[in-house]
């Protein structure tokens, strides 16, 4: 028996931070104390709060410790292991709180949380199918094999699941339809490449709990009929495919995936296909295309993948976080919990990653209905450095911003969906005032430019057009017709791109000029960008009221465009100035501006 | 154009004896491209000419459909790479927080754009949608060691710490 469990965070987020060395550092003190019997050490899921990792949460304590560096375990081992003393310098501390906070349940980042699809994340030992087990997996499964399939697909109905993964289809109707389609061989296919950037549920729950999401695609399995899945993951997360095929083999040893399934008389299969980085993969027929080996091309709908999908045969596609969620509804009594979260036409959870300007970067799963507010402010903790929020985009280059004036709107599907923005896969990236908005529709439309996959004219030419528009904007050679011309093109690419990626991606530049057309008009009519992210369009210039003269700006400028005395008033030289802000992040003052270009001296010529 | 160069002297010395058993297990099987693909761009570092053209006729598929699926791909590469790939963070919240700077700044320091590789290759510089470590934002991967928080003035002594 061990005396403590050390859950050492071992996802993506952490391990960036440093938590291998911390894990080695933790190994190597226990085994130099010969104390590797008495506490476990596991490289665990994601508790969510990247923003502080790496991050250890030792057992049964309840103790959370962050910012962890491999010199801080020595006094780790001696004083928590070992004299049982919490150490109140490695806790959480932040302007949410007034004293360094212990456990999840005092550190606000928690607390409007509601773990359901994460509730093993971090707790469990991903690698290690008892610990799934001990706390209840794999029950929904046993109990579906004794339902009829048409049963299961009734409880999944019931509880209003929608598709995690972009348009919100429900998903006891997906289901439904592919059990209903004729054919002998079924397949089940998880869309597991996660392509949005600024997004990393998926992964998160492919990397602590990957168990879950092969009980939910067994379920569906057992629901349509089908003797064989396909789990198709990006090739750029190695951690989350180990991890994959460690749980399919243990799933193997115990007799839940193979032949006779726990005595039940069918089979099932798991193949893990690795993607090789298309974004448009996302979308279900390109990736079943990318499944056969073929170039990841999406098809007309219908038929739709329920009745002719991965080598024609009926297929039921759905994401990761969509399947996690399957063995919570199927379990005894799942449906009637299930239901009790949520608002009417979006139920359960739904995990989003927060990222960009906001100081809590992280994961978090919330109950559908929250308002972005609480999201952003408090589990976010605002924005980071005290500025002014201005906008969030939501559902990644398919999704829109949605501004300050809508920040009580309530996060479920419909409403995101009135507000421009979708629910999308679940990424919301926090802007502030330093966010230009012309310049992030153009970073958009340049990522689904590059991405699309050039089958249908109005997605490979339109989104063309569109953004050499936009970059003519952002290079101070917008004219005034511009805005329309945008509007015009968006709306018929809109009604007229083959698939669900071309039809989206006018939605940040429509969102855009919808909440920040001002900002569209400053760029055209002043040749001004105001958040000083456009480089033609804007110089910086220091204010003599608030230089000190210390100096720190032109020491950091890397092509020496500042000059002055000590104590005295600097001087950037614009002709010089790349405009890369080394400096504006360095005065301490706040000194360096953001102020229109002088024409004056254009005139001088 | 140096690294087209550099493939032409490559691809004098490629050696194609591996391959058979490296095929083995995909043939006479369907949707095996992409394995294939991936399986000889990791024996390669990237996809030389003859190797692919080998590949198709043991797989009895035209050369064509390997160089379709082969160029749809961001994982595939037709050129040799250098011994150090950079990647830096293309996404959004990467994206608001500098990243097209520090891309700058790279490309400055070794005189190549993305995609490219410098001539000694000790460097490739790439792009990626997003490794998900949003909280370090912006981020690069050098050899998918991540450094974060980078600012363009990190840029250069972080560079010369790769040979």
């Amino acid at each position: 028996m061990y005396e403590k469990h050390l859950m050492i965070c071992g996802a993506t987020g952490c391990l960036s931070s440093g938590s291998a060395k911390v894990q080695q550092a933790l190994e190597d003190e226990l085994a130099k104390r010969g104390l590797k019997e008495k506490f476990r050490l596991v490289m665990s899921g994601c508790p969510g709060f990247c923003e502080v990792g790496p991050i250890i949460v030792i057992y049964p304590d309840e103790v959370f410790y962050c910012r962890l560096k491999p010199g801080d375990i020595p006094e780790l081992v001696e004083k928590h292991l070992l004299g049982g003393e919490v150490i109140e310098r490695l806790l959480y501390k932040g302007p949410d709180v007034d004293a360094p906070a212990r456990f999840y349940d005092t550190i606000p980042f928690y607390q409007k949380q509601k773990f359901n699809v994460l509730h093993n994340s971090g707790i469990i030992d991903p690698e290690n199918i008892d610990e799934y087990i001990m706390r209840g997996g794999y029950r929904a499964f046993s109990r579906a094999l004794k339902m009829e399939p048409m049963e299961v697909i009734n409880e999944v109905k019931k509880s209003g699941l929608r598709g995690r993964g972009g348009a919100g289809f429900p998903t006891g109707l997906k289901w439904e339809f592919t059990y209903r389609a004729a054919g002998d061989k079924k397949y089940v296919v998880c869309n597991a490449d996660e392509g949005d950037p600024g997004a990393f549920m998926d992964r998160s729950i492919l990397e602590g709990d990957p168990h879950a999401v092969l009980e939910g695609m067994l379920i569906a399995a057992r629901a349509i009929g089908s003797d064989e899945g396909y789990i198709y993951c990006r090739a750029e997360y190695p951690l989350a495919i180990k991890r994959l095929k460690t749980a399919i083999a243990q799933a193997e040893e115990y007799g839940l995936v193979g032949e006779n399934i726990l005595g039940y008389g069918v089979n099932f299969k798991f193949n893990i296909k690795e993607g090789a980085g298309a974004f448009v993969c996302g979308e279900e027929t390109a990736l079943l295309a990318s499944i056969e080996g073929k170039r990841g091309m999406p098809r007309p709908r219908p038929p739709f993948p329920a009745n002719s999908g991965l080598w024609g045969k009926p297929t039921c596609i759905n994401n990761v976080e969509t399947y996690a969620n399957i063995p919570l509804i199927v379990r005894e009594g799942g449906v009637e919990e299930y239901v009790k979260i949520g608002t009417e036409g979006s139920k359960g959870t739904k995990v989003f990653a927060l990222a960009g300007k906001i100081r809590n970067t992280g994961l978090c799963e919330v109950p559908m209905g929250i308002t972005l507010r609480e999201i952003i402010f408090d589990i976010g903790g605002g924005i980071k450095g005290g500025r002014e929020f201005k906008a969030v985009q939501a559902g990644g280059p398919s999704g829109g911003c949605i501004p300050a004036e809508q920040l009580d709107l309530p996060v479920d599907y419909d409403s995101l969906t009135q507000a421009g923005a979708i629910m999308g896969s679940g990424g919301l990236v926090v802007m502030d005032d330093r966010t230009c908005m012309v310049d992030l529709a153009r970073y958009f439309l340049s990522f689904t430019q590059k991405e699309s996959c050039g089958k249908c004219i109005p997605c490979r030419e339109g989104t063309k057009r569109m953004l050499e528009i936009l970059e003519r904007i952002t290079e101070g050679r917008g004219e005034p017709d511009d805005l329309d011309r945008l509007q015009e093109l968006a709306s018929s690419i809109k009604d007229s791109a083959l698939c669900g990626l071309g039809q989206t991606c006018p939605n940040p530049v429509l969102s855009t000029i919808r909440y920040f057309r001002h900002e569209y008009e400053e760029h055209i009519n002043e040749k001004f960008c105001r958040a000083g992210v456009c480089k033609p369009l804007f110089e910086y210039t220091i204010d003599p009221e608030l230089c000190n003269g210390c100096t720190r700006c032109a020491r950091i400028c890397p092509v020496k465009a500042i000059s002055g005395e000590r104590k005295e008033t600097h001087v950037i030289d614009p002709e010089i100035c790349t405009r890369c802000g080394s400096c504006v992040e360095r005065c301490r003052q706040e000194a360096i501006k953001v102020t229109p270009v002088r024409r004056e001296a254009d005139v001088s010529h | 154009m140096s690294s087209e160069g550099a493939t032409a002297v490559q691809q004098h010395e490629i050696d194609l004896s591996g391959i058979d058993a490296l095929l083995e297990p995909y043939l006479g099987k369907r949707g095996t491209v992409i394995p294939v693909l991936q399986s000889l761009q990791e024996h390669y570092g990237y996809l030389p000419r003859p190797a692919l053209e080998y590949a198709a006729a043991r797989m009895k598929i035209p050369l064509s459909r390997l160089y379709g699926v082969a160029t749809f791909y961001a994982q595939f590469k037709m050129n040799p790479r250098g011994r150090n790939i950079i990647r830096v963070c293309k996404g959004t919240a990467c994206h608001i927080q500098g990243s097209p700077k520090v891309a700058e700044r790279v490309e400055e320091i070794l005189g190549i754009k993305s995609g490219e590789t410098t001539p000694d290759l000790r460097f490739t510089l790439e792009e990626v949608a997003c490794i998900g470590a949003c909280a370090l934002a912006p981020v690069m991967t050098i050899n998918d060691e991540p450094h974060g928080r980078l600012t363009p003035d990190k840029i250069k002594e972080i560079l010369d710490s790769y040979e």
